[in-house]
Order: structure tokens, then sequence, then C-alpha cells
């Protein structure tokens, strides 16, 4: 019976076949067969020090390439120590495959050792999520579960797998074609609402591009650059979006929302058509949503039927994927534009004036001193050397928003953020998985002193492989997003905010055999920067930075984007 | 009102927490859900009764379509549709009322199904508005046991199902910008 072989070599086999090269995972009791198969294997297996870390990473290794990520964990713990990272995948729409082991089919509901219902706790977690109930079905369902992750509107995939299915012995028959009756994809827009979209787009006065992660997603960063360039419309990206259109192209205005640009909010506010691109209206980016965008009409682009309506009607809505939708539009602007494109271009130099205008009337400032390090400071110090090419892993906090305001992006997918979770502790360990994904780049992590500790236990993955990743602590003393939102609407009343032990960072990083170092005068900042960025290997720079800085411009919950808080307000007298 | 979202699902084991872990997700209120198997033994046909408004039905029926497991969910609440429910009842009745509860019976459609010294098994379907009626009266004659079905429904209008073609093993790995080489 040399035809037989074991699950655990089955489920490794269509691994290879999904062009998995690499997963990270942390092994288990249930999960021992199939880590006995990894054994000898090629695939590469990357020990992360956390579940949750695994899960992150795939994301990370996900971000960076477009590829299907892939993590795996053991039963019980194993398996619930990954839900943070399904869920942050989950919201940001990342295509990742988790496998996680199971206790063997005949113990399950028996309270065994171990146990935890995966497939039950996960369900609200993932695109969607099987328990294989025996080795026959193991292979469909592998496939399924990265055909699901990696098509339509992407996300994770979580596969749980009994012991037994991994130690049974099949005859193994390669599966060549899904069946999926009930998966709807909804790739080409209507063409009629396409054509009409085009027109409305030549009828706007003050057309505005407002685009997101599902222009990545999609791989459609040519199409929004033809798209932008066609119209001459402003653009912004939301936090997932960053990297789509470059950031130095001069119709890109920068991020809206809570966070974002003067520019980007007035913009959005004053526009007459809105052209939204695989974006979901989130609550960060409109701000109250009756007083969003008051005078546009809006079109908007979304694979996921269940976007469009959701928090803002669309007056034109197109279902399709960004990339095929925007190729039949920009040809649709490219046919009307003989006929239309005149006919508002007076309106449209004055709009672009009136962006201007915001532009220079509050830029994003990057503040300066020569006793202390302001974090703006040392951002843009980053910014500098990455040159808008390094990937740039950030965790979630004052200096995630920050960096998203003034790091510079050439290229899709250098930019990696928890984005819709917001979930700490996930700037390292996604730097990790991108390490593995894109050898060809720098990869940087900008994490709060929060976030970091979080992650410490990462720091022995990165030594174990000497992955060249800097690692940059934006230390303010504080859990410093928490700490500026007691100062603005709770009386500065800092509760349980103040982080006043931090581990000498040249100390930590030295006992896992690496450099570290802590810098807090401004005029180390340059040359501690280049030290970080010329080590061949893993670099740990801890940066002391103003404690009381706060990220500004704010639009302050339930306000519409356009009331910012642009700098800080003067203190009353009293 | 109540509306009536019905589902075309495989029938799947957790196809049902998938559709209605999107109501209690939300908070929402199941008032009453049915299901069971097709002509085709591979799908189960759903019906759902809930109290939730037009905006966010709209927006729900969109998420339960988004499952892979659901074939197909509509929203019966408005258009021709046929909705009915099963009641099966026993009432306990004095000897001087059982011509009486016979009679309501009959103006009813109700059926008996059983019979014994102490009162009778009553069976009816119908609206769920008039089988409450049904119930009221019966309430009347004496201590009674309930039990309902939960309203099936059908639409009186076809409704066009679509489906997606098998695809090849890999298909999903699109448009893929950047691909990583791993490090040594
Ligand atoms: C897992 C998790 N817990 C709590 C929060 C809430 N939270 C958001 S930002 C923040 C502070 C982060 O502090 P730090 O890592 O030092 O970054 P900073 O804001 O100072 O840059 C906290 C606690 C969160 N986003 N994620
Ligand atoms: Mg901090």
């Amino acid at each position: 019976m040399s035809n037989l072989i074991s699950g655990a070599k089955i489920l490794l086999e269509c691994l290879v076949r999904e062009g998995v090269e690499c997963i990270f995972g942390y092994p288990g009791g249930v999960t021992l067969p199939f880590y006995d198969a990894l054994y000898d294997h090629p695939i590469r297996h990357v020990l992360v020090r956390h579940e949750e870390n695994a899960a992150f990473a795939a994301e990370g290794y996900a971000r960076s390439t477009g590829k299907v990520g892939v993590c795996c964990a053991t039963s019980g713990p194993g398996a619930t120590n990954l839900t943070t990272g399904l869920v942050d995948a989950m919201m940001d729409s990342i295509p990742i495959v988790a496998l996680t082991g199971q206790v063997s089919s005949k113990l399950i509901g028996s309270d065994a050792f171990q146990e935890a219902d995966t497939f039950g706790i996960t369900r609200p977690c993932t695109k969607h999520n099987y328990l294989v109930k025996n080795l026959a079905e193991l292979p469909q369902v592998i496939h399924e579960a990265f055909y699901l992750a990696s098509s339509g509107r992407p996300g994770p995939v979580l596969v749980d797998i009994p012991k037994d299915v991994f130690q049974g012995h099949y005859q193994y028959q390669p599966v060549n074609s899904i069946h999926l009756p009930g998966y709807k994809i909804h790739l080409d827009g209507h063409a009629g609402q396409i054509r009409r979209a085009a027109q409305m787009m030549w009828e706007a006065k003050r057309p505005y591009i407002y685009g997101g992660g599902g222009v990545l997603a999609s791989g459609a960063t040519k199409e929004l650059r033809e798209l932008v360039e066609t119209l001459d419309a402003p653009c912004v990206l939301t936090l997932m979006g960053l990297g789509s259109l470059p950031s130095s192209h001069p119709n890109f205005i920068s991020m809206p929302g809570m966070h974002g640009s003067y520019a980007s909010n007035m913009g959005m506010t004053e526009c007459d058509l809105l052209i939204a691109l695989g974006v979901r209206f989130d609550d960060r980016v409109t701000g109250r949503l009756a007083a969003f965008a008051p005078h546009a009409k809006v079109i908007h682009v979304d694979i996921d039927p269940a976007e469009i309506g959701k928090n803002r009607a669309a007056d034109l809505p197109i279902v399709g994927d960004v990339k095929r939708v925007l190729t039949k539009l920009n040809k649709n602007l490219q046919e009307l534009a003989p006929a239309m494109q005149a006919a508002n271009s007076g309106s449209r130099k004055e709009w672009w004036s009136q962006v201007r205008t915001w532009q220079t009337e509050h830029p994003l400032q990057v503040e300066t001193s020569a006793d202390e390090i302001k974090p703006q400071h040392l951002i843009s110090e980053i910014d500098r050397i990455s040159g808008g090419n390094a990937v740039v892993s950030v965790d979630v906090g004052q200096h995630q928003m920050w960096s998203a305001q003034f790091i510079r992006f050439n290229e899709p997918r250098l930019w990696l953020s928890s984005s819709g979770l917001g979930s700490m502790g996930f700037g390292l360990p996604a730097a990790i998985g991108a390490a593995f994904a894109r050898p060809d780049k720098t990869v940087i992590a900008i994490m709060g002193d929060g976030g970091f500790q979080m992650s410490v236990p990462e720091l022995g993955t990165i030594a174990s492989h000497g992955l060249p990743v800097k690692m940059i602590i934006m230390n303010n003393g504080y859990l410093g997003m928490v700490r500026q939102w007691q100062e603005l609407f709770y009386n500065n009343r800092l509760s349980s905010v103040t982080l006043d032990s931090f581990p000498d960072a040249e100390k930590l990083a030295g006992a896992y055999g690496f450099k570290g170092r802590t810098i807090e005068k401004p005029q180390e900042l340059r040359a501690a920067l280049e030290e970080c960025f010329a080590e061949p290997g893993p670099y740990l720079l801890n940066v002391k930075v103003t404690p009381f800085e706060n990220v500004f411009p704010m639009v302050p919950a339930g306000a519409a984007i356009n009331e910012m808080v642009l700098s800080q307000p003067k203190p009353v007298a009293v | 009102m109540l509306q009536v979202i019905s589902l075309l699902l495989e029938n799947k084991p957790g196809a049902l927490m998938r559709v209605t872990g999107l109501l209690s997700a939300r908070g929402y209120n199941i008032e009453s859900l049915t299901v069971a198997r097709t002509t085709d033994p591979t799908l189960s046909r759903m019906t759902i009764v809930v109290d939730v408004d037009s905006t966010l039905r709209k927006q729900v029926i969109k998420q339960m379509n988004r499952l892979i497991n659901v074939l197909q969910a509509a929203d019966l609440s408005e258009g021709p549709v046929v909705a009915r429910e099963l009641v099966l009842m026993r009432v306990r009745a004095a000897m001087e009322s059982r011509g009486a509860i016979l009679k309501e019976a009959e103006i009813f459609g109700a059926r008996v199904i059983d019979s014994t010294l102490e009162g009778f098994a009553l069976e009816a379907t119908g609206e769920a508005e008039k089988l409450d009626e049904f119930i009221d009266v019966m309430r009347s004659y004496g201590e009674i046991e309930v039990t309902r079905s939960g309203t099936v429904a059908v639409s009186l209008e076809p409704r066009k199902l679509r489906l997606s073609s098998p695809v090849a093993t890999g298909a999903g790995t699109k448009s893929q910008s950047t691909t990583g080489v791993l490090n040594g």
C-alpha cells in the first residue's frame, strides 16, 4: 500500500501546490504529526514566540506581497491565541490561512485536554472556516481555503484539523477544481454604470478621489494613477490605502479623517463628486456621518456589495474589482474627454487652487526643538532615510498616526498598519513577516513604548534568524494616544497611561545578541539612525521623545471632519 | 409588522450559526426560524422572521449573501409571499365545553389529532396572526400547551438563483504585484 500517505504529508503537498514557502507557527500536542512531517520538508517553518504573532507575521507577509500568509497553531490555547490576528486580517481584508490542530475527532466535545471549539470561536473572526472531519476531504478544503482567502474581498480562512486526520493515511489525489456555488465574486462592474461614472466625473466641478485598501488588494495602482492623471483630480488615501499612489505624486493630498490633514478633510467636505475606490467609509474617516461630504455625489466602487450603502448611500454604486472597473472607466474617460473635458476646466482650476490654498494654509508640520526630540522630527528623519523605499511596519498609537502623516511611499505594499482593528502588538511581528517575504527591502518597525512591550518576546525570533529589522521605538513614556485623549477630553486626568519603566535598549538587545541604543538628544538623532540602518543585522533604537506631544489635526469624536482641532489648544486661564 | 427572510443554504455543519451569528452579533432577536432540507438533500431552506428596519435588513441580507454557504438570501417582506405556521396544541377542557371547542377548531380549520378524557390535541396551520387568535380563543376554554413551528414562507415570484461555476485550484492568486523571495 505504498500509495497511502499521511494526512500531515497530504497537507504539506497541498501547501506546496498553493505556492506556500513559509509558515509562521508554534507547535503543540495535536500538531505533532504535522511538525514531524515538516521536519524534513522544504517549506520553511518560522517559530514565533506567541501564536498571536504567528497570525500578525502571516499578515505582514501577505500585506507586503499580496500573497497568502500562512500561520499555524495547536488546539485550545494555540488556536485562541490566534484570534486577534484573525480579526485583524478580517478588518483589513488581508489574505491569510490559519491551520490549527484539533483534538482527535472521537474526543471532540468531551472537554479533552486542550480542546476548544475553534470552529465556533473563529466563525465570526474569519471570512470562512472549516473543521476537517475526515482525511478524504482535506485536499479539497485546503485549496478552497486558499482560494477563499485570496479571491474576491480577501480575508482570513481557518482550517481546524483533528490529530487523527494528520495521522490517518489516504490515497492522495490532487484536487484540480473548486466548486463553491454560493461564493459569488463580482469582478466586472456594470458597463452602463461605469459609463455613467465617467460622465459624472467629467461633469463634476470639484471631483475628489478617495482610495483605500481595495486599490492595493486588486493591484490597481497603475489604473488609479491613470485615473488621477486623466481627470487631474486631487486624491486622498486612507490608512489602508497609503502607497497606492506614490506619495510624491503632485495630486496626492494625504490621509483623510481623524488625523488627516486639513486639506484632505476640507477637500472631502467641499467636493461635489466623491470617487470612492475600495473604501468602506470607516467612522475614523468620515467623522460625523451626517456632515460628511455634504455637497458630494458619491461613486462607490467595491468588490463587496455589502459595503455599498453601508455607511454612506452611493449615488452611483459599482460592484466590482477596482482594477477591472478602473481599466474600463479610464477608457470611457478617454472616449468622453473630447466632448466633455473642456466644459468644467475653469471650475476645476479653481478647485485645485482652493485645495492648494488649504495645503499651504495648514500643512502637516514637522516640529523640531533644540533640546528634545520631537516625535514628528523622529518620524521625518526615518522618512528621509527610507526615501519612500523601505517597508514600514507600525504599531498602534500616536507614532502610527505621525508615521501615516509623514512617511512617504513610492510603491504599494510598503506600509503595514493594523488599521481597522488597531491591534497593539502588530508592528514587530508584521515586520518579521515582511522581512521573510521581502528580503530585497529594508524593513523598519516603528513602535510605541507600549506596543513594543507587547511584542518583546519576538526579539527572540528576530535574533534566531538574524532578521535585519530596524526596530525604532518612539518612546514617549506613555500610552501616548490614550494619554492624548485623557488630556484633551478627560481634564488631563492621566489614568493608567504612564509607562515609567522601560528596559535599557542596549542591554535588552545585547541580551538577545544584537545591537541596541537609547538616545534623547536631537543632535544625536541623525547619526543614531544612520548607525541603525548601516547595521547589517537587527537593531533596536530606543528614541526618547517629548512626552506630551499630541497628534494634530484631530477631529474630536462625534465632530464633522472639517471641525478639526489644528494644534494644541491654548490652556484656559482660571 | 414582522419581516421574513428566506435563505437557501448548503446543508453543512455550522451554516446555521453563520446566518444567525450575523443577527446575534447586532443584538437582533430572531422571532422565529425554521430550517429543513430541500428536494436537493445537500441544500436547506431557512425562513427567519425578524423585526429589523428596512435599511438594516438590507445590509444584513447582503451580509448573508456574502456567506460562502449561502446560495441565496432574499427579503420576502415586500412582494407577494405565502407564509404559514403550524401550531400543535393540547387543551384541557371540562366535558361541557368540548362541543364548543370543536366548533371553534372547525372555524379556524384546525384538526383534532387526539382526544382524551382530559381534552384534545389540535393541529392548525395558517398565518401567524390567525394562529395567535386561535390560541387566544382556546385559552379561554382551559389550560393549554402550545408548540409553534415558526413561519415558513415561499415567494410567489420566481427568483433567479445565480450560482458560481467551478474554478481551477489556485485561481485566487491573481493580480499579485510583487512576489517575495525567501530570506536564506
Ligand atoms: C491591544 C490593544 N489594547 C489597547 C489599545 C488601545 N490603545 C490605542 S493606542 C494606545 C496607546 C499606545 O501606546 P504606545 O504603544 O506607547 O504608542 P504611542 O501612542 O505612545 O505612540 C492604546 C492603549 C489598542 N489599540 N490595542
Ligand atoms: Mg508611547
